[in-house]
């Protein structure tokens, strides 16, 4: 028995310690917002957040995410209104879509680490993170209206 | 007085002053000369190799350091000691795909932190990531770099306790039994082994660095 704590809810799986744990999230607890892409930490599509770090999930296997907690695009924000998924809104970053919610969970842990991040902070943060459609200068429009968000809300508050 | 004295005839009270000026002097030279030395060693010269206490063979060192060098150069040890800020992958040591950056700690930037993909152990698969604990880069404060080193730049670098991570004789020989240079011959699938055993080269390490850690000729 494996216990996982995801999105602040705690799950005790039947499974093999050494499933990846992105098997564990969409197959059986189905939170299939967290997608497969290559299988080899290759492509981002699987990003998820452990402990806030932006591990590739087909590659995590669970017994490394046992006792952390583990976020995955679902828990994101309570509502969909992080920064981040009201900018990719505002200006329909997707295409296909595919790709995403790991471009996003990839993205939120460059916001929290650099409040007003460069062009070049941008690449250093999501080079990693593959879009078969090439929606790259959207994700960096995206990214940099999500930081003047989360800058004037934190001004606010 | 005797005036009929040769001209080159110089009296004792005169040659006394003279071998007193002149110890007086060679006393000068030799405390500037030591004060020179002195401030040389401590700019310049970083040895983790207590020089008194190990024995010297300059010929079993610099011996022992071409196997040393051959392993620290192949893949598994130079793609990690890179001379950029992106490691290299592979047999042919090709800057890292998607350009994973050093960072401060040398453990990578924001959602590219090289253990979000390299876990403690390799994942299997072709092309998978290959991993150990505490997968990293040296630190950007000390890049430790291996690529393109020559065999005497290398022997000075690694016992330069100002480039080796402030190692002295102690922990360099240790360093051999560290996780992350074990993992050298742990390879992911697809890479090579290093060019011999890791008892092979921890024995020449231990010989490298017992007999004096001497570098090989500058060619």
């Amino acid at each position: 028995m494996v216990k996982l704590n995801v999105n602040s809810k705690s799950h005790d799986c039947d499974i093999s310690n050494d499933m990846p744990l992105l098997w564990a999230l969409r197959d059986i607890l189905n939170l299939t917002g967290t997608k497969y892409g290559c299988g080899v930490a290759q492509c981002g599509a699987c990003v998820v957040h452990l402990d806030g770090e932006a591990v590739r999930s087909c590659v995590t296997k669970v017994s490394r995410a046992e006792g952390k907690k583990i976020t995955t695009i679902e828990g994101l924000s309570l509502n969909n209104d992080h920064p981040l998924q009201k900018a990719w809104q505002e200006i329909d970053v997707p295409q296909c879509g595919y790709c995403h919610s790991g471009q996003i969970m990839s993205a939120a842990v460059l916001l929290r680490e650099n409040k007003n991040p460069t062009d070049e902070d941008i690449d250093n943060a999501m080079a990693g993170n593959i879009c078969r459609c090439g929606t790259y200068p959207r994700v960096r429009k995206a990214i940099h209206i999500a930081a003047d968000m989360q800058r004037k809300a934190e001004n606010k508050s | 007085m005797n005036n009929n004295r040769p001209s080159h005839y110089i009296s004792p009270s005169k040659k006394n002053k003279k071998i007193a000026v002149l110890l007086v002097l060679s006393v000068i030279i030799s405390v500037t000369a030591f004060g020179i030395n002195s401030r040389y060693n401590a700019q310049n010269t970083y040895t983790a190799i207590p020089k008194s206490t190990v024995k010297k063979d300059s010929i079993a060192s610099v011996k022992a350091f071409e196997k040393v060098y051959a392993v620290l150069m192949s893949p598994r040890c130079v793609n990690c000691h890179p001379i950029g800020d992106i490691p290299l992958q592979g047999d042919d040591s090709h800057v890292h795909k998607m350009f994973p950056k050093r960072g401060e700690d040398g453990k990578g930037l924001y959602a590219m932190k090289c253990a979000n993909c390299h876990q403690s152990e390799n994942t299997k698969g072709e092309h998978a990531p290959p991993g150990a604990e505490n997968w990293h880069l040296p630190p950007a404060n000390m890049k430790m770099v291996f690529e393109g080193r020559s065999a005497h730049d290398l022997a000075k670098q690694l016992i330069d306790t100002k480039q080796n991570g402030n190692k002295d004789m102690k922990k360099l020989l240790e360093h051999a039994d560290d996780g992350l240079v074990l993992s050298g011959w742990k390879p992911a699938q697809g890479n090579s082994l290093p060019p011999m055993s890791h008892s092979e080269f921890k024995k020449a390490w231990t010989t490298w660095l017992e007999n004096g850690a001497y570098a090989p000729a500058k060619k």
